[in-house]
């Protein structure tokens, strides 16, 4: 049995240690707002944070997690709707097709931990992300509507 | 707790599926589940008032949908079309997809479930809009009888009849079921387009709120009791077949249940997870009969087409007075070769259905372009009837036309038949995405023009090479051998240079053993390129300016030349720009509309390309939502600029040989230009909306890029040509 933190509850399971945390999210606990887009780091559909930091969930072993805390996109916020990240791909209508975006809004949410303004050559770095539906720009502009809200 | 309910088309109390969305369960059988709040006030059980509209006690209504949702924003269009017929309250509108076993049991009542060509609303728009319609009249007659007035005295506003003359309201809520129970009207007057309230504007997406927080439930995500999980592994090369496999080898490995063969070309691994059974399928061994195609490669595929580029047998697309004699007798001659690679869809989210086979039904969840198309691929691997199918729609993770073809479908269903009453969920790794679509055909272009001394274009002919979508999946849709898709934009009523005095534009053949299909835009992308390419090449060969010199030739094309006008004046085409800074111009027709681009790019002496500024504009005729249109403009160049500057599909020994994005590149964050959208509705016609703007964005930059370097490029992607000039 493997103890994982997630969203501030203790899940333990039985998958091998090195099973992909992606996995172990989607499939033996059953939180499928995660998603599989690549299964090599590449996209970015998968991303949680892991101690704060966003992660590729498909590339990390479950195994090697120990006492970290994971947040996924279920445990963003409470409601699942009032995170400025959030309200911002909200009011922005930033998704299409919708798959990519729960990816997207974890990594948009940790930028905005870690740099309280970033500029577009932030946001370019940071946000690596693979969108097919071509929502970069509105991506681009939510994270800016919401660095502003979490200033206010 | 399970998402999904197998049992949401059964609950007692309601006309079966008719009077469905009853609190929670109506909101599964839509195939994603409402955010915890809407949940919590999720109406009663609504009656149908006609098929498009079920109207709830609570005065909100659920509007029916037959087309798919993948992010082009479909769903909301056509509840906003059927909303504005009805007169409904929009704030109180939601939208359920039909359930294909329905319209097939209802005659197909719902119409073509199909969702593809830019057709989801405008083949749509006369028979729902009468839909919305014909329910307003059934509540303004259940009122008049009611009161005992003159239906002709009765308005209707937000969902509520009102009788001006007394005074008296009745919400559609408290008329529904006496609404349902009057004949649905067969003659219906629609509104003026001046008069719309909903339609025509820019509302918010009716599915955003879902898509922030992980709750929609895709396809891919489905849980069911006791499901279990399949990986595939079908023959890498294309028309070869699985031989045989070693289960043995893999039986004790964890969550291991099943090894199945699947059909003639696959194999797959059915486990407690998916991630075991995916695990365990790598470590399994294969045997594969590789078949006849497995020395073919990019190298042979090129130059295969290349001898299309000359010969002699052609279908014809479009012709008119005599081009090869106009070129052979111009003061100048030009000509050039380009082409365009094998692209897969590459949808973020892999091909995946969930089945659960009866010996007398059928069951599958899955995303799908064409509900109908599953319902029958469904039940022919099942063996069984049409009518002992059932198919759970959900929305897509990206459709792009690959999720009009059934093949996971029918791989679903085949697997589940092998382990019957137990439902199992199939999904392809990215690497099996990749290298089993319905790519993006490939194809060459020889352009030969003449122009006379004075830079006029005597005459063109575009010769196009390469494989058809029609010879290969559709056959019977040939006109008389030729593959009208072929000439996408080129033909009589799309060409955008009619005033081009002697025309020739035909197609040779070159069919490879790779399956071809739809991709977002299909040709125009392809033909955008070589067309509008070429004539730059024009342009600078005559000595003219780029836009001066397409605005001579497009005059007997007044709506074409009023997109391209529009968008060279909002990108400022007659300002000087920046040190650096250069453009490039184009414009295209296809999908029913209009479409016109300016790029604005710097490329340093080094070659680094930095797409700067994108301005589009499209005419689409009417506008149904604008501020979606910007956004599937936007996302166009998204999908566009992938093609232009990173993807392909290179094939090795038969089989393409990209597996993941670190092959397969596509355009993220940092390659995104700012895109100006400005939507030029004409009126008087329906023209699509997804797809007609890709065609725009690689002719844009490499008419640019040319600009910034004097470089012409003439093959796709950009990744391989080096554009460091001097
Ligand atoms: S699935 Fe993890 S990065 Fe793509
Ligand atoms: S919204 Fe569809 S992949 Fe990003």
């Amino acid at each position: 049995m493997i103890a994982l933190t997630i969203n501030g509850r203790l899940h333990e399971v039985d998958a091998t240690p090195e099973t992909p945390l992606l996995w172990v999210l989607r499939e033996w606990i059953g939180m499928t707002g995660t998603k599989y887009g690549c299964g090599v780091a590449q996209c970015g559909a998968c991303s949680v944070h892991v101690d704060g930091a966003v992660t590729r969930s498909c590339s990390v072993q479950v195994g090697q997690i120990g006492n970290a805390k994971i947040t996924t996109i279920e445990g963003l916020s409470p409601d699942g709707l009032s995170h400025p990240v959030q309200k911002a791909w909200d009011a922005f209508e930033v998704p299409q097709c919708g798959y990519c975006q729960s990816g997207q809004i974890m990594a948009a949410a940790a930028l905005l931990k870690s740099n309280k303004r970033p500029s577009d050559a932030d946001i370019d770095a940071a946000i690596t992300n693979i969108c097919r539906c071509g929502t970069y720009p509105r991506i681009r502009a939510a994270i800016h509507a919401a660095a502003k809200m979490v200033q206010v | 707790m399970n998402e999904i309910s197998t049992t949401d088309n059964s609950a007692p109390g309601r006309r079966g599926f008719l009077a469905t969305v009853g609190a929670a369960a109506g909101a599964f059988s839509l195939g994603w589940s409402l955010p915890a709040e809407a949940q919590a006030a999720a109406p009663a059980a609504g009656v149908e008032v006609g098929i498009w509209a079920v109207i709830h006690p609570d005065n909100s209504t659920t509007i029916r949908i037959a087309r798919s949702e993948m992010g082009q924003g479909t769903l909301t269009g056509l509840a906003q079309l059927v909303a504005e017929e009805l007169d409904a309250d929009w704030s109180k509108v939601r939208a359920e997809y039909i359930a294909p076993e329905e319209n097939f049991a209802r005659n197909r009542a719902w119409g073509d479930m199909s969702t593809g060509g830019s057709r989801g609303i405008r083949a749509s728009v006369p028979y729902v809009q009468k839909g919305g319609a014909a329910a307003r009249m059934m509540l303004v007659t259940a009122a008049a009888q009611k009161w005992g007035v003159p239906e002709a005295e009765c308005s209707t506003a937000s969902s509520v009849v009102t009788h001006a003359k007394t005074g008296r309201k009745l919400r559609y809520g408290d008329l529904a079921a006496a609404a349902a129970k009057l004949p649905v009207p067969a003659e219906v007057a629609l509104k003026r387009h001046a008069d719309w309230k909903i339609a025509g504007k820019g509302v918010k997406r009716l599915d955003t709120r879902d898509k922030l927080n992980g709750r929609l439930v895709f396809a891919i995500d489905v849980k069911l009791p006791g499901m279990l999980n399949a990986a595939i592994a079908q023959c890498p090369v294309f028309g070869g077949r699985l031989v045989s496999f070693d289960a043995g080898a893999i039986q004790a490995m964890p969550g291991v249940r099943h090894v199945l063969r699947v059909d003639d070309v696959s194999v797959a691994v059915v486990a407690d997870k998916w991630y075991q059974a995916k695990t365990a399928l790598a470590a399994m061994p294969v045997v594969w009969d590789e078949g006849p195609n497995s020395k073919v490669s990019s190298t042979s595929i090129a130059a295969f087409l290349k001898d299309g580029l000359d010969a002699t047998d052609a279908a014809v697309g479009h012709k008119y007075g005599d081009a090869a004699g106009a070129i052979t007798g111009a003061a100048k001659k030009v000509e050039a070769v380009y082409a365009t690679p094998f692209l897969n869809h590459a949808t973020l989210e892999p091909m995946n259905c969930t089945a659960v086979f009866k010996p007398d039904l059928v069951e599958i969840w899955v995303g799908s372009q064409n509900g109908d198309a599953s319902l029958a691929a469904a039940a022919e691997a099942a063996g069984l009837k049409l009518s002992q199918a059932k198919v759970h729609k959900h929305h897509l993770g990206g459709g792009f036309g690959r999720r009009g073809q059934q093949d996971y479908v029918r791989q679903a269903v085949l697997i589940a038949k092998q382990i019957p009453g137990i439902p199992v969920k199939l999904i392809w790794s990215r690497e099996e995405d990749m290298q089993h679509g319905f790519y993006r055909p490939i194809t060459q272009a020889k352009m030969t023009a003449g122009l006379d001394a004075q830079g006029n274009v005597t005459g063109l002919h575009m010769r196009i090479s390469g494989q058809s979508i029609l010879a290969y999946l559709m056959p019977t849709r040939m006109e008389n051998g030729m593959d009208p898709v072929q000439f996408q934009g080129l033909a009589a009523a799309e060409f955008g240079y009619l005033a081009i005095p002697n025309l020739l534009i035909d197609h040779a053949f070159r069919n490879t053993h790779v399956p071809v299909g739809f991709w977002r835009g299909v040709n125009t992308n392809q033909n955008a390129v070589y067309l509008e390419c070429f004539i730059d090449e024009l342009a600078h060969a005559a000595g003219k300016d780029p836009l001066a010199f397409r605005r001579t030739l497009m005059a007997k094309n007044p709506k074409q030349l009023a997109v391209l006008n529009a968008v060279a004046a909002k990108a400022g085409y007659d300002q000087k720009l920046p040190g650096g800074v250069f453009r490039g111009i184009c414009q295209y027709t296809g999908f029913g509309s209009y479409t016109a681009a300016v790029a604005e790019v710097t490329v340093s002496k080094k070659g680094e390309l930095k797409i700067l500024r994108i301005v589009a504009a499209t005419d689409c005729g009417i506008a149904v939502n604008p501020a979606q249109i910007a956004a599937q403009v936007e996302g166009s160049f998204g999908y566009g600029l992938s093609a232009t500057l990173y993807s392909e599909c290179t094939i090795e020994a038969g089989r393409v040989a990209e597996g993941n994005f670190d092959t397969y590149e596509v355009l993220r964050m940092a390659d995104m230009p700012k895109v100006e959208t400005i939507v030029v509705p004409s009126g008087g016609f329906w023209g699509g909306v997804g797809e007609p703007t890709i065609a725009v964005a690689a002719p844009a930059v490499l008419n640019a890029i040319f600009a910034a370097t004097g470089k012409r490029v003439r093959s796709l992607p950009l990744k391989h040509h080096d554009l460091s000039h001097a």
